[in-house]
């Protein structure tokens, strides 16, 4: 790693150079290369067997699918709650916006076993829903509660901060104009926070489709129907398949470097949407 | 002469300290469902004076015997499966004489795959052959994870093989019938006692005498009901000592007395109570009403023994996989 | 913020919605904890915590936490002074790289480690000839839980210290400062509350993380079970209150974390 001249003469170039990349190399780098190591030796065609078999295809469709829901649905409550915490003031504002954190807090095995609790058929949400003939342990709406409760703040947290930036004038002039509050909305606010809102909708995404402990409570895990990628991989591990387990494992790494960098395509984005509207 | 004495003792007791830093747990890898089993053995065995600790890791027999292959440094193995231990002997882990190093081709105790059903037997079933029926559900665990899951497939074939005259076609029907009446292979035995309890899953649980004894004690007999089919397959729970770890730690004597220990009148009363079947005549006697008398077949008798088991059924491409289509 | 003295109905609406969607998906799961934990009472309660494999998974949890804490602090701070203070090439792949761990699926994380370093891994048998065993103890269990929470402190510094700049630092240099004190007296205290902010969040992922650490724990009680782990098996093993129990523990640590977090929030906004 070739170093330019910086501009700047500050020290620890070297010192922080080198337990970044040590750290990184043993952390991160040697375990990623010996998962690809494992996949490149297994060769193409044994590769794409076990990616493209009925089972994988299902478990991707479940979780894409699932996670995809769960990322609409966090949109439309990250937007709302993003909306009333900083728009609003009012009693409890404080208090509700410390919550929204709590399913970052909560280790995912404990919100599946709260969840599995809610909605089991004595549970406090279950017996109500289960009498109105809505099942959701062990369906795949089970599997969209989990992934929507435990990434519910990223759209929040993205939103918020865009969102206290949207001018003011601009929304005013707009008013002025005769818009509508709906209006205004629509087609001065919602456009300058769309990358910011987009970006958070990635992010719920992404963490939906690795997310484990909380959906394997509720979730069936049967075959076909309710079965993760991440619990396909976990039952290969398991069956001494490592075979099918690293390529089931490489399948979701390449899905979270593309949501990475669609992400990070999206802050950019965003970075240039507030300095070009200030 | 007495100061010689105590100097002599200090001495003893000097060279005894080594002796004193060993190691005073062992780590028992079993299965899935034996943990009630184990943490009363270990209980009774702490009872009877034994002062070391007896540590506990449970899952589907053969992803612990990967997970010794791949370094959990368990002392002991408490299997349900020849097969499972065999693995450890291939990875170099047990010796190869570890059947005759304890009694009944050490297996302490024995089993066998039984059937569960919900209150009033609503499907009607009472033999292998109702579980390929259409439209029941059937729960055992994956037979590639679960030496519960494997004992199932076996015993179900055995049956089969006398069923079908051991016409190979009809029996391999019979048994597609069956593995696609399977809604969900847990990877362990309790995982699919789990789901058929708790998540209400199938209709029957297929899994080991001693765990549908043990559900339908917890639950209440109004709910659950066993069923013993009309032939199974003795089910040995086999021991070893695995050579490689206990030689690391200097831990062999503590791990054989306390695979010593299932063997004791102690050790086979827990077991007995914990629903397993014994061969210690005078416990097995005392217990013989919780158990139905039913005809058992050996891997051996059914199959030729273990060894052409693992080569026929279990091999990648083997019996097993066609009609497991797992993929 | 505005406060509009007079609410429109729709700011009502959306203010109550919010409210009760919130009090359904976030107030109600927390409650639902400490209603289980406590059902058959508060002896039961208790013993259920004391009971060994669960007070022992405890102690393991803070372990982890304690040593993976500090460890993910000071290569933080190290990559956020790296990635901040000066251009190179490489840099880019850098921030990528770093926050991998986090975007992938946690079951992922362990399987790479197996296969790395279990007996069939590519430096398993090496590390099996010289008698060192990583996977299914302690360590491998802090290994996984460093590479789970490898972006979290220095994904909150790296756009502060974007944004803060280098003035302060140079003008200490010029005065005659050295490095240590440079950054001992100059950067740290611009920084602590960051820090601190990273700290809590990589503390509630390590003391939850479930799925990496359950491919590689082997999942000994009381030896190698973490809380999520024995919560795990306490719930296989129909003790649903003794479950709920060890998980008011963790939740206890997240209600903590979630005042904590505001509170640093607001701290770092003055």
């Amino acid at each position: 790693m070739a170093r330019k001249r910086s501009k700047h003469l500050l020290p620890g170039f070297g010192l922080t150079l080198g337990v970044s990349m040590l750290y990184l190399t043993i952390i991160i780098a040697l375990p990623l290369a010996a998962m690809l190591l494992k996949v490149g030796g297994m060769g193409w065609e044994e590769f794409w067997r076990i990616v493209s078999s009925n089972r994988s295809l299902a478990a991707y469709r479940i979780t894409f699918g699932s996670a995809l829901v769960a990322s609409v649905l966090n949109g439309l409550f990250g937007l709302l709650l993003a909306w009333v915490l900083t728009r609003y003031s009012f009693p409890g504002r404080r208090f509700l916006d410390a919550l929204v954190d709590l399913p970052f807090a909560l280790p995912t095995a404990v919100a599946g076993l709260i969840l599995v609790t809610l909605f089991s058929n004595t549970g406090w949400y279950g017996q109500f829903l289960e009498g109105n003939g809505i099942k959701v342990n062990y369906t795949q709406a089970g599997i969209i509660i989990a992934m929507t409760f435990t990434s519910i703040p990223f759209v929040v947290r993205a939103v918020q901060p865009v969102l206290e930036e949207v001018q003011v004038e601009l929304e005013e002039a707009a008013k002025t104009l005769g818009a509508t509050d709906w209006q205004t909305f629509a087609r001065v606010i919602f456009p300058t926070i769309l990358p910011a809102f987009m970006a958070g909708c990635v992010l719920s995404f992404a963490r939906s489709l690795g997310e484990f402990g909380a959906v394997v409570f509720i979730a069936g895990n049967l075959p076909g129907l309710t079965e993760i990628v991440s619990l396909l991989i976990f039952i290969r591990l398991e069956e001494y398949n490592y075979e099918g387990a690293a390529a089931l494992a490489f399948v979701l790494l390449l899905a979270a470097f593309a949501t990475l960098m669609l992400t990070n395509a999206l802050q950019a984005w965003q970075n240039r949407y507030v300095l070009r509207s200030r | 002469m007495n100061k010689l004495f105590a100097a002599a003792a200090a001495a003893i007791v000097l060279t005894a300290t080594p002796a004193l830093a060993q190691p005073t747990d062992i780590l028992n890898a079993s299965y899935d469902i034996a943990r009630e089993l184990f943490a009363a053995e270990n209980a009774a065995y702490a009872a009877s004076g034994a002062s070391i600790t007896v540590n506990q890791s449970h899952a589907g027999s053969s992803a612990q015997a990967r997970a010794i292959l791949e370094g959990l440094a368990a002392d002991v193995v408490t299997f349900n499966q020849v097969v499972d231990i065999e693995r450890l002997v291939d990875g170099g882990f047990v010796s190869e004489d570890w059947a005759s190093e304890f009694p009944n081709n050490a297996s302490p105790f024995y089993s066998l795959p039984a059937f569960l059903v919900r209150a009033g037997n609503p499907k009607g079933i009472s033999d292998w052959g109702d579980l390929a029926a259409e439209g029941v559900q059937v729960i055992f665990p994956n037979p590639k994870t679960s030496g519960n899951g494997r004992y199932t497939y076996l015993a179900a074939r055995a049956w089969a093989n006398e069923e079908y005259a051991n016409d190979e076609a009809k029996v391999e029907e019979f048994l597609t019938k069956l593995f696609n009446n399977v809604p969900v292979f847990e990877t362990g035995g309790r995982a699919a006692t789990t789901a058929f309890t708790e998540r209400q899953l199938g209709d029957v649980l297929v899994t080991f005498e001693a765990e549908v004894l043990a559900v339908r004690e917890q639950f209440g007999a109004d709910q659950y009901e066993a069923v013993i089919p009309s032939v199974s397959l003795l089910s040995e729970f086999p021991v070893a000592i695995v050579d490689k770890v206990v030689d690391n730690r200097g831990t062999r004597e503590i791990a054989k007395a306390y695979l010593d220990f299932l063997y004791t009148p102690e050790g086979q009363e827990v077991a007995a109570a914990n629903f397993h079947r014994v061969n210690d005549e005078a416990v097995a006697a005392a217990h013989a009403a919780e158990f139905p008398e039913v005809r058992l077949v050996t891997a051996e008798d059914a199959f030729g023994g273990w060894d052409k088991i693992s080569e026929e059924h279990f091999a990648d491409g083997g019996l097993l996989d066609k009609v497991f289509l797992n993929q | 913020m505005q406060s509009n003295p007079a609410r429109s109905p729709a700011e009502y609406a959306l203010i109550s919605l919010a409210f009760i969607l919130s009090a359904l998906f976030l107030l109600v799961p927390l409650a639902v904890i400490f209603a289980f934990a406590l059902r058959e009472g508060v002896g039961q309660y208790i013993a259920n915590i004391l009971e060994p494999a669960t007070l022992h998974a405890i102690g393991l949890t803070v372990l982890t936490a304690i040593i993976v804490v500090p460890i993910n602090i000071v290569v933080g701070v190290c990559l956020a002074w790296l990635v901040t203070r000066f251009q190179f090439r490489g840099r880019e792949l850098l921030i990528t790289m770093i926050e991998i761990p986090a975007a992938v699926s946690p079951i992922v994380a362990g399987v790479v480690y197996l296969f790395l370093y279990g007996g069939q891994g590519l430096l398993g048998p090496a590390l099996q000839a010289m008698n060192i065993q990583l996977m299914f103890t302690v360590t491998a269990i802090i290994l996984v839980s460093l590479f789970v929470t490898a972006p979290f402190v220095a994904r909150e510094l790296i756009p502060l210290m974007q944004q803060q700049g280098t003035e302060d630092e140079e003008a200490a240099l010029s005065l005659g400062a050295n490095g240590w004190q440079m950054f001992w007296f100059v950067t740290l205290p611009n920084i602590r509350w960051a820090i601190l902010y990273g700290a809590v969040l990589t503390n509630a992922r390590v003391m939850g993380e479930f799925g990496a650490v359950s491919v590689v724990s082997g999942s000994i009680r009381g030896q190698t079970n973490t809380l999520p782990l024995q919560i795990t098996q306490l719930f296989n093993d129909f003790n649903v209150t003794g479950a709920f129990a060890a998980s008011s523990t963790l939740a206890f640590i997240a209600v903590l974390t979630i005042v904590l977090k505001a509170a640093l929030e607001r701290h770092g906004r003055q």
